[in-house]
């Protein structure tokens, strides 16, 4: 009954609502004018594409650019071109790589089609990453710092605290998968 | 008591909320300004989710050879006049041309280099 409720817990309603409503709200990106990066007195500003204009009719994200870039990309709301020199080899890798199998957080299934959707594998390979499966050491510190998978996730591809998006598989018993247990189709195990 | 714990929950959200700082620039925008300033020109805007919706990463950062670390780029204009990395495209004939100089020297003057747009890790932005 909300006229019993002490006034802290109305209080927290008034604020739980007002979280609600700020997050519906929330999708929203700068005009360019007032970006903080763009001089306001550039001719630009009034010439370039406003990102509410390209970003708010594309599969909604609650976080990054508010966009879901793969979504996007796989359901035609935008067709990026894959090259543009002629004779370049667009190359798509369909596998999927386990990772973080010994640690306490969910499995790191790391999708490569999803990836070479993007990029090429020269990209990651061989300097990011060595192609040979566990030979590669990641660590959330490393990524943190820029390395790794942090030289896009939290610059341009989804940020760092999308935790789940990337531990996405979880442990069996919420034990350390062995060996032995199923692992989901087209999947080899990866790094430690 | 559950009604506590949901209020201690709400406030201890909205708090958390209050906290994220505004964000400058869209997630993602590099600011390039080795040179423009020096050289009497705004610094360059660049914006990955402009240019992300049509072109995959793979075309300038495989084709056109641009390495994926802020700063490590050595871009001068007398390359994107001979069409290597931006002038690939900004030629008049794909996009506009190096001769509208404004609209990619769109920058706040005194901003430094680096990438822009919250969620930074320090690494793309280091150099």
């Amino acid at each position: 009954m909300p006229g019993s409720i002490f006034p802290a817990e109305r209080l927290a309603f008034v604020l739980a609502a007002w979280l609600v409503a700020g997050t519906a709200l929330a999708r929203d990106w700068l005009p360019l004018a007032k970006d903080g990066v763009h001089d306001p007195k550039s001719p630009a500003v009034r010439q370039l594409q406003e990102p509410r204009d390209a970003l708010s009719v594309l599969p909604a994200d609650t976080t990054g650019n508010m966009v879901r870039w793969v979504e996007a990309l796989e359901k035609g709301a935008i067709e990026p071109r894959a090259s543009i020199r002629p004779g370049t080899k667009v190359q798509i890798l369909d596998q999927d790589i386990l990772m973080s199998l010994k640690g306490g957080m969910p499995i790191v299934r790391f999708p490569h089609r999803q990836h070479t959707l993007w990029l090429d594998c020269s990209n990651c390979h061989e300097q990011l990453f060595k192609s040979q499966t566990g030979a590669n050491k990641l660590s959330m510190f490393q990524i943190l710092q820029g390395e790794q998978c942090g030289v896009c996730h939290g610059a341009v591809a989804f940020p760092l605290t999308e935790c789940n998006r990337c531990h996405s598989v979880p442990r069996p018993n919420g034990r350390a998968l062995s060996p032995a247990a199923p692992l989901p189709p087209h999947a080899k195990t990866g790094a430690k | 008591m559950m009604l506590r714990l949901a209020a201690a929950a709400a406030i201890l959200a909205a708090l958390g909320l209050a906290a994220v700082p505004e964000a400058s620039g869209e997630y993602g925008d590099v600011v390039l300004n080795k040179r423009s300033q020096k050289e009497g020109l705004r610094p360059v805007v660049f914006s990955h989710w402009f240019h992300r919706i049509r072109f995959r990463c793979k075309v300038c950062h495989h084709e056109l050879g641009f390495k994926m670390r802020v700063g490590s780029n050595d871009v001068l204009m007398a390359d994107i006049i001979d069409g290597k990395f931006c002038g690939m495209c900004h030629n008049g004939d794909i996009a506009w041309g190096p001769d509208r100089c404004d609209l990619c020297h769109s920058g706040k003057p005194g901003l430094p280099s680096g990438i822009y747009g919250g969620h930074e890790t320090s690494g793309p932005g280091r150099w």
